[in-house]
């Protein structure tokens, strides 16, 4: 059977690895290419990089990172974070990333979801949704969550579906850095009314959470960062919880 | 020896290229190319694909030669070559994604899309998922049934002769996921990012 998926996720920003707690009081701890290869040795399913600063500062460092990561992790890797174009995804698969995430273009342009996944295939188009609740809904953010939109979340993800994006990386803003668990609902109204894969990303404190987002949430892969990044928890000790708890996972 | 990944723009192919040079070493010499001399002269064939069946059949057929010298190589000369996700689907004589496209005819039969039971599985099929090993591979060598390969596609390659499946998975329902039949071999796996596991695949295919 199909296993969910455990992705750790690396903020990189000017090549090295930071965290940010709302996406702000960045703490630089490591090597991009050293972290993401204890993970997948450690049995990460995928490695995930986000280039936080990428819209306005030292584009090319990503490149290089993903260059030398794709050299030594032989697990999927995904790269988000200000990708712009269709040049932009074509030069990071290129250097060696499987799937390439868009989150502001996509939803200044959702165009570019249909054309890159024409292109280069659905496989590896993910389309990052930012969004943040107001009253029963919930909106879309862009540029790393700085920008608030007025459109829905849920109509937003439905029409990502039918641009042909081949997974879907679900944010809540309130919930990311706040270590309180994924917004549940969020993912599950997402996760019911689409036909693709759901990654669920934003807040995870405890491997509880891991398995909220794969039970409650109904996501077909859950993604942390800090838990995983300040040594809280292994991707093992991670897998193990979730085998405990019935859920099925690549041990 | 020499192993060429046919490079012929089917998309992306450089975490293909990384294992195999990882797995190499200085054993094997991997060269990555649509050069039909080079191909003729290679030992053995990789033929990756990504996108949709139509675009890589295209693909394969926008450069002048190229499917006459695979055709060549594989079908007459019977020299090994590895199919990788739509680089095996191609093997079939049709395929349904997109419109009707005829394939390169090697293992007669189809590839269709994944029954998805109405919306009850999700497609692509993106993830690890456990291979039962129905048949000896070579490319099983020393790999353990049930072990964990990673997919993403939405379409399956459906054999008419099922004693060329090597492999298949459980998701809706049982999916072909490994082939062989003589020197012809594919998976619809990517060893290239199955890990440890995967790249063990890729060392018996050089290993052959």
């Amino acid at each position: 059977m199909l296993k969910n998926r455990i992705i750790p996720c690396l903020d990189v920003k000017n090549g090295r690895v930071v965290k940010g707690i709302n996406f702000v009081d960045l703490k630089d701890a490591g090597d991009p290419v050293e972290q993401a290869k204890i993970y997948s040795d450690g049995g990460a399913d995928e490695i995930c990089f986000l280039d936080i600063t990428a819209s306005n500062e030292n584009r090319d460092t990503i490149y290089n990172v993903v260059k030398k990561t794709s050299k030594k992790c032989f697990v999927p890797l995904t790269v988000g974070g200000g990708v712009r174009s269709i040049e932009d995804i074509n030069k990071l698969l290129n250097c060696g990333a499987d799937k390439v995430s868009i989150n502001t273009a996509a939803v200044q342009n959702p165009k570019i979801v249909m054309e890159s996944s024409l292109k280069f295939g659905s496989q590896c188009i993910v389309v990052a949704i930012d969004a943040k609740k107001e009253g029963n809904s919930w909106k879309i953010f862009t540029h790393g969550g700085r920008n608030k939109t007025d459109i829905d979340a849920i109509k937003f993800a439905k029409q990502m579906e039918e641009y042909s994006a081949g997974e879907l990386l679900v944010t809540s803003m309130d919930r990311d850095g706040t270590q309180k668990g994924y917004d549940i609902d969020l993912m599950l109204k997402i996760s019911s009314i689409v036909n693709i894969p759901v990654i669920a990303s934003g807040g995870v404190g405890n491997l509880d959470h891991l398995a909220e987002g794969i039970t409650k949430g109904k996501a077909n892969a859950v993604l942390a960062a800090s838990i995983f990044h300040y040594g809280k928890y292994s991707i093992k000790q991670a897998k193990e919880y979730l085998d405990s708890k019935g859920i099925a996972v690549r041990i | 020896m020499n192993v060429t990944i046919v490079d012929y723009n089917s998309g992306n192919i450089s975490s293909v290229i990384n294992s195999f040079k990882e797995v190499a070493k200085d054993k094997v010499n991997i060269e990555v190319t649509a050069d039909l001399n080079k191909i003729k002269s290679s030992d053995k064939l990789v033929l990756p694909g990504q996108g949709s069946f139509k675009s890589c059949v295209d693909a394969l057929n926008n450069i002048n030669g190229l499917v006459d010298t695979l055709n060549d190589f594989a079908i007459n000369n019977k020299k090994p070559l590895l199919g990788i996700c739509v680089g095996l689907q191609m093997f079939a004589d049709i395929g349904y994604e997109e419109t009707e496209t005829k394939g390169l005819g090697w293992i007669s039969g189809k590839v269709s899309k994944i029954d998805n039971e109405n919306g009850k599985y999700k497609l692509p099929h993106i993830g690890w998922n456990q291979i039962n090993i129905v048949k000896e591979s070579k490319i099983f060598k020393d790999i353990e049934n049930n072990s964990h390969m990673y997919f993403v596609h939405s379409y399956e390659f459906i054999p008419n002769d099922k004693n060329v499946i090597s492999a298949t998975i459980d998701y809706s329902s049982n999916i072909v996921c490994s082939v062989e039949k003589e020197n012809i071999f594919g998976t619809q796996f990517h060893p290239e990012k199955s890990d440890k596991i995967g790249l063990k695949i890729i060392d018996n295919f050089l290993n052959l």
